[in-house]
């Protein structure tokens, strides 16, 4: 895939504008639709593209295994930590109304925070599930391949809490 | 004390929060010593919703501050706070245990990750136990199930036998999960509302339709797939037996706990006893298939040459012991099933600690291989039989008291079916004198196989947690004041419905 | 033609026979895993279907409920439901996948009857083995 021109430049014109649409699909999710598990997954999905076309090895010099742990643990503590932060203001768990001057701001920030802890989890859980795939070769070697069975179980417990908020 | 009103989020979140640090954790025992301090912190939790419940009744807390039954409501009444302590005390114990025993078992890169799944199970357990939100339950029961499945293959690195187990585990569980998701999405079409209290509120005016009988249909079959309720139980032998000891420990003193514990939710919270059991012959049913478990499978465990899966189908048996007293459904019968939940977790968690020291001193698990082991690990091996009287039902074990109370139980029914069924709980009780009886005679009557390296009883580590839960097996099988009691009110409250 | 009324409800029932039928008729692992997504795909569509209402629109402010028009909307509450099932049936999935390489590199089938057969000949063989010895 390395020498073939077309995918190429079509790849790289495309991954910049995926990661923007990322981005905004996270950020644009508290009035419009989106949310961090669809940014999540397209966010991802400009890196697993990268992968494809310019190689794993090359993928994995940006995005570390261990940056990806990082990621996933990363966004489910942001999670839980805004819900400790409205616990630690008087209100009850994951009650944004504490979080800004008044309940509507409180809202908004509680809900960004959220969001983008269940973006960045997602983002990593599919990057970490790839990757384990991906990088596992013939020989059955692979250094991350009970990180990804960890991936599904937090891409889950992040699940649950959308579904805490959500429903 | 403001803390303690967030006592039933930090239940959940406290587990929830240590998992993604866990699995950053690096070094050697870190994750370890982390992950039991959380568990026996979540323990003390537990035990203070405990006391706070049998004091003041029900505990209602809802997320986000929104009222349910817009929000989710987190609930704790007598029947989910009894749960909530076993399968903190459980866990706590078997990851006090599990240090040695999981180092020799898992590969050493591997171990952060372990106990972050181990948390992650916790958390869902725990979950499930709490919430009052019907499809949280379901999200909580595929966070703990698909933990669990990783839990069991990560016994791989000993035996293949492990994945496959895991496999088989994971297909299963997600056809009874789906299944429960069905019977929910049922009753939501129906009722319009997700939280348990409201449901059974707005059940009786549609309780007539075929919605709601299919609905109690797929729960029941779904559950009774998380729940290895025979014929459904197909997965539960491979997966305690492949699983790495300390997990077929925890596993086997919780998840068939959890799954009852839905079982009791659906059918007598949700449902209502006088649909369930009026409407819908499920006591009928449960009665024959609970007392078709215990006496096939503690048959069937007498043929075992493998002590873990001995114990695994043991197990299968005493589901069946515990869905006979619900089947009664009756104060005295619930009781004797719920009590149980506590007692078998005790012992059975016990037992499984028990062939785990034997496992990490001599690397089998097979009744063969533990020929001459009484007077080599005396230690060991006399927790086994203390254990062993447990499954039994010896007078002064807890086991007894369980066995007691269904009979009770029996008698109070006084039909002739109910009679049959406790003339058989005594033949089941029978065949487990000689199941355990078997590992007994091999470690106490037989030599040692001659040249065999001389064998030392196993560290005190392992030691410890294994005689804290024979012993408070045996405590509570003579003390039964707080087990029996908490297990009567939860049974008063869960029969409410009749009058 | 009420039978055919609810239709949702048949597209489901056949979906999840589908997915039932083959986790149980296969012998194949990816085979299986595969019967499991279909299998959860008709209850997305159950719940997803269950929501929708004919003429209903998304359950935003628009500019008829500003007129103060009454307008229909779709229950959003399964929507929400169904993406956390979702997720859940993605991880499911990579799990299960996960197992069957990890199987394929242990046993080097992914076929179930070879991986059972094989099992019992090495229980059989460490059977003789103990037999064997004195």
């Amino acid at each position: 895939m390395r020498y073939d021109g077309v995918p190429r430049i079509v790849s790289k014109l495309l991954i910049p504008l995926i990661l923007l649409f990322g981005l905004y699909v996270q950020f644009h999710g508290d009035y419009g639709p989106g949310g961090g598990f669809q940014a999540g997954v397209i966010f991802a999905a400009g890196f697993i593209l990268y992968a494809l076309i310019f190689g794993l090895r090359r993928c994995r010099e940006v995005l570390s295994d261990g940056f990806v742990r990082i990621m996933l643990a990363a966004g489910l503590l942001l999670y839980i930590g805004t819900g400790l932060a409205s616990l630690w203001l008087g209100a009850n768990f994951l009650d944004y109304d504490v979080l800004g001057h008044d309940p509507v701001s409180g809202q908004h920030h509680g809900i960004l925070l959220v969001e983008l802890g269940v973006g960045i989890t997602v983002a990593g859980a599919m990057l970490a599930i790839f990757f384990s795939f991906a990088g596992r070769d013939e020989t059955g070697f692979s250094g991350a391949d009970d990180a990804e069975a960890e991936a599904e179980a937090e891409a889950e417990a992040e699940e649950r809490e959308r579904a805490e908020t959500g429903a | 004390m403001t803390l303690a009103i967030h006592y039933p989020a930090l239940q959940v979140v406290l587990p929830l929060l240590a998992a993604p640090l866990c699995s950053l954790m690096r070094g050697r025992d870190f994750a370890w010593a982390f992950a039991t301090l959380v568990s026996w912190l979540a323990f003390g939790i537990a035990v203070a919703l405990l006391f706070a419940v049998r004091a003041d009744g029900a505990i209602s807390y809802h997320l986000g501050g929104w009222e349910p039954p817009w929000g989710i409501e987190y609930r704790v009444d007598a029947l989910g706070s009894y749960l909530l302590a076993i399968v903190t005390l459980i866990s706590a114990v078997s990851l006090s245990f599990a240090r040695l025993s999981v180092a020799r078992e898992v590969r050493q890169d591997q171990h952060a990750l372990f106990y972050t799944m181990w948390l992650l199970c916790l958390a869902g357990m725990l979950g499930i136990a709490i919430t009052g939100d019907a499809f949280n339950i379901f999200v909580f029961l595929e966070v703990s199930s698909l933990s669990t499945y990783a839990l069991v293959a990560m016994g791989g690195g000993g035996d293949r036998r492990a994945l496959t187990a895991a496999y088989q585990y994971l297909v299963l569980g997600t056809i009874g999960a789906t299944f429960i998701l069905i019977g929910i999405g049922l009753i939501y079409m129906m009722t319009g509302t997700l939280n348990i209290l409201d449901m059974s509120e707005r059940l009786p005016a549609v309780a007539d339709t075929r919605t709601i009988r299919v609905a109690a249909g797929f729960l029941t079959i779904g559950i009774a797939l998380k729940l290895a309720l025979f014929p459904l139980h197909v997965w539960l032998p491979n997966a305690y037996t492949y699983a790495p000891n300390a997990v077929s420990a925890f596993i086997a003193g919780t998840s068939t706990k959890v799954s009852l514990y839905l079982l009791l939710r659906f059918s007598l919270t949700v449902f209502g006893p006088t649909f369930s059991f009026g409407k819908l012959p499920l006591n009928e049913i449960l009665a024959v298939l609970a007392v078709a478990a215990f006496l096939i499978f503690s048959a069937l465990a007498i043929l075992q040459e493998n002590v873990k899966r001995l114990l695994a189908y043991s197990s299968i048996a005493q589901v069946g012991y515990m869905v006979l007293g619900i089947s009664f459904a009756s104060v005295t019968g619930l009781t004797a099933g719920i009590v149980h939940l506590f007692n078998h977790a005790l012992i059975k968690t016990g037992l499984f600690l028990c062939v785990a020291c034997v496992a990490y001193r001599i690397g089998s698990v097979r009744i063969t291989a533990m020929a001459g082991l009484g007077r080599q690990m005396p230690f060991t091996m006399f927790a086994f039989v203390l254990g062993g009287f447990g499954l039994i039902g010896v007078p002064l074990t807890a086991g007894f008291v369980t066995k007691w109370y269904l009979i009770m139980a029996a008698l109070e029914a006084g039909t002739s079916l109910g009679l049959v069924a406790a003339g058989l709980v005594l033949v089941s009780s029978l065949l487990a004198v000689i199941y355990v009886w078997k590992v007994v005679e091999s470690a106490y009557f037989r030599p040692a196989p001659a040249g065999s390296p001389p064998v030392r009883e196993a560290p005190l580590a392992l030691l410890v947690p294994t005689w804290a839960l024979i012993l408070a097996s045996i405590y509570f099988g003579i003390d039964t004041r707080i087990s029996v009691g908490v297990a009567r009110d939860a049974a008063v409250a869960l029969l409410g419905g009749i009058s | 033609m009420t039978w055919l009324g609810h239709f949702n409800y048949w597209i489901f029932v056949v979906l999840m026979m589908i997915g039932l039928y083959i986790v149980i008729s296969r012998g194949n692992l990816v085979k299986k895993i595969v019967g499991l997504n279909v299998f959860q795909t008709s209850v997305f569509l159950l719940y997803i279907s269950m929501g929708k209402i004919w003429d209903g629109t998304a359950p935003i402010v628009t500019d008829a409920l500003m007129d103060g028009r009454p307008v229909a909307y779709s229950n959003p509450v399964p929507h929400v439901l169904i993406l956390t099932a979702i997720v859940v049936g993605v991880a499911t999935t990579a799990l299960g996948l996960a197992f069957v390489v990890r199987i394929k590199e242990s046993y080097g089938t992914i076929e179930e009857d070879e991986i059972q057969h094989m099992d019992e000949e090495a229980f059989l063989a460490r059977s003789e083995h103990l037999g064997g010895q004195p």
